[in-house]
């Protein structure tokens, strides 16, 4: 779910529409959205070097994600205004919502919270995958602002994720799943009775929910995903074919 | 006198879907819903809207044929809502659904609180009275339901009944396994909360009755008429000087009491979200009363006296 893509500034359709979208953007915004685009696309890249350096020099990933941490925390986080741009770039509220939040609660309520769970193989999966969407996503939406997308990033962002979308949902369930036996045994976040509000709160079970809420959630959006790959890129095939 | 002619085509696929000739000019689109159904038998009349044209508005059962703007052969738009439930059978099983439930867990049936505590019963008297309280609103629902209310539409969409359930279900399960569990913690400020809450819920329980009573006494049996509801001789009723839906006031006043009774965070939240559903229905429903009538008093706020 964390990974998975979804149509952002001016994204995924004819060059005409996207102009005109553009138009209708106001000068700032634009330049404001430019700007975002481009030190997201940094950040992640960043991200991703200081990965790859990490694993080259010390030949292990233990440790890796310590090293990372507060970068990755402050650019996840910072997405969080991207809902706040569906107001300017007529993106659905709802699924950039879901879609931030998701990142969030992993950065924030797993792999941040609860430490034992930190040098498991899967964060390293879905940090992978996160970096590499991310790259790809940003970049995309800061090409198509300035009206000069190369179709290699084009192609990029509608066939990675064929791939990346089931691998990151893998590593993101399978760090919930590490870190279960450590929130039974800490009781973190969790609120048990008797208490003055009457009211209890078991994040251990509330785990369980969410990775059962993957089943239903996950194929919707991958089929989604495929539906507006074939969309963009079946569109492109019949503006050449009128060439 | 001329009959008329009606072909009725699909809204979506301009498809023929039905001829009617000889129809009498003063037939109601309800009289040519009856007809449909005669040729399509799966689509009986409540699932039926009808209209000039396929994007515009329903018309309406009452409209008279020889009245709309349409030439001696009529073309109807016709476009399917779906499988209907009629709201009366919508209300009684979302409101006997909480009835039931939160009496299950007051009894502490088997299987919820753990084999110790199957059948016992609470020590506290607040508990025993949150009960009366919670039965008394769902038993004042389902009567009035039955005798009080009358509904302008027959019929509702048939997904809404589960939608509807699970909220009122889920909500009614939630709030009473934490009042009725062995672990419960009365108020903090004792009795002296438990009194003021008793006294805000029953205040409230009347004037959520007295509105109810008020807009039945509106409206004739059988008629579907619009009228402004003014305060009547009951002082329950004077919140319609401020208020164009003080049903909903009273309603949210009402399990506010309740949350301040039990002092049960799972009540308020249930208040909360029901007092956002309301102020939304509430902000409608005075649109719509400002839309249609010219005079409508301009002191009234959709729900909350002067801020909502």
């Amino acid at each position: 779910m964390a990974s998975s893509e979804e149509d952002g500034a001016g994204s995924g359709s004819q060059e005409e529409k996207e102009k005109g979208r553009k138009r209708r953007l106001g000068a700032l915004a634009t330049a404001w959205l430019i700007g975002y685009n481009i030190a997201m696309t940094a950040g992640w890249l960043v991200l991703a070097i200081a990965m790859a350096r990490f694993y080259m020099q010390k030949g292990t990933y233990k440790g890796l994600y310590k090293t990372i941490q507060k970068t990755l925390k402050f650019f996840q986080t910072f997405a969080v205004l991207e809902v706040v741009h569906c107001a300017i770039v007529r993106t659905s509220v709802l699924v950039t919502g879901v879609q931030v939040s998701s990142r969030i609660f992993m950065v924030w309520f797993i792999t941040h919270s609860i430490k034992q769970i930190q040098n498991e193989e899967s964060v390293i999966l879905f940090l992978v995958v996160w970096t590499v969407t991310e790259i790809t996503r940003y970049s995309f939406y800061t090409f198509n602002l300035l009206n000069h997308l190369p179709y290699f990033i084009k192609w990029a962002r509608y066939n990675f994720f064929i791939i990346l979308y089931p691998v990151g949902v893998a590593g993101e369930l399978l760090t919930i799943h590490a870190a279960l036996p450590y929130v039974k045994k800490t009781g973190i976040f969790s609120l048990r009775l008797p208490n003055k509000y009457n009211v209890s709160f078991d994040y251990y079970y509330f785990l369980i929910i969410v990775m059962a809420s993957y089943i239903p959630l996950f194929p919707q959006l991958y089929f989604h995903m495929l539906w507006q790959r074939r969309k963009v890129l079946h569109g492109e095939v019949i503006v050449e074919k009128d060439d | 006198m001329k009959h008329y002619e009606v072909e009725i085509l699909d809204a979506k696929t301009r498809d023929k879907l039905c001829f009617l000739d000889k129809v009498e000019p003063n037939a109601t689109i309800a009289e040519i819903k009856n007809l449909f159904t005669k040729s399509h038998p799966q689509w009986y009349p409540a699932r039926q809207s009808l209209r000039l044209d396929p994007k515009g508005k329903s018309l309406k059962d009452e409209d008279v044929l020889q009245n709309l703007p349409v030439g001696t052969t009529a073309t109807l738009y016709f476009r399917d809502l779906g499988a209907q439930i009629s709201w009366v059978t919508v209300f009684l099983t979302e409101y006997a659904g909480p009835l039931l439930i939160y009496l299950l867990f007051y009894f502490r049936v088997p299987f919820i609180y753990g084999p110790k505590y199957d059948f016992t019963s609470s020590k506290h008297s607040v508990v025993h009275l949150a009960c009366i309280c919670h039965s008394f609103h769902y038993i004042k629902r389902l009567l009035e339901t039955i005798f009080v209310h009358r509904f302008s539409h027959g019929t509702m969409p048939l997904r809404n009944i589960f939608k509807n359930c699970t909220y009122y279900w889920g909500f009614a399960a939630w709030m009473a396994y934490y009042i009725n569990h062995p672990l419960y913690t009365p108020p903090t400020y004792g009795d002296e909360q438990v009194k003021l809450a008793l006294i805000i819920f029953l205040f409230c329980q009347l004037g959520n009755f007295s509105i109810h009573i008020a807009l039945r006494n509106l409206r004739p049996a059988g008629s579907k008429t619009r009228k402004i509801p003014y305060p009547t001789k009951n002082p329950f009723t004077w919140l319609f000087l401020l208020v164009s839906c003080p049903n909903y006031t009273y309603e949210v006043g009402s399990w506010i009491g309740f949350a301040i009774m039990t002092q049960c965070l799972p009540v308020a939240l249930f208040s909360l979200v029901g007092f956002i559903q309301m102020t939304i229905w509430a902000k409608g429903k005075h649109r719509s009363y400002l839309k249609e009538f010219r005079d409508y008093p301009p002191l009234r706020s959709p729900i909350i006296p002067f801020l909502l």
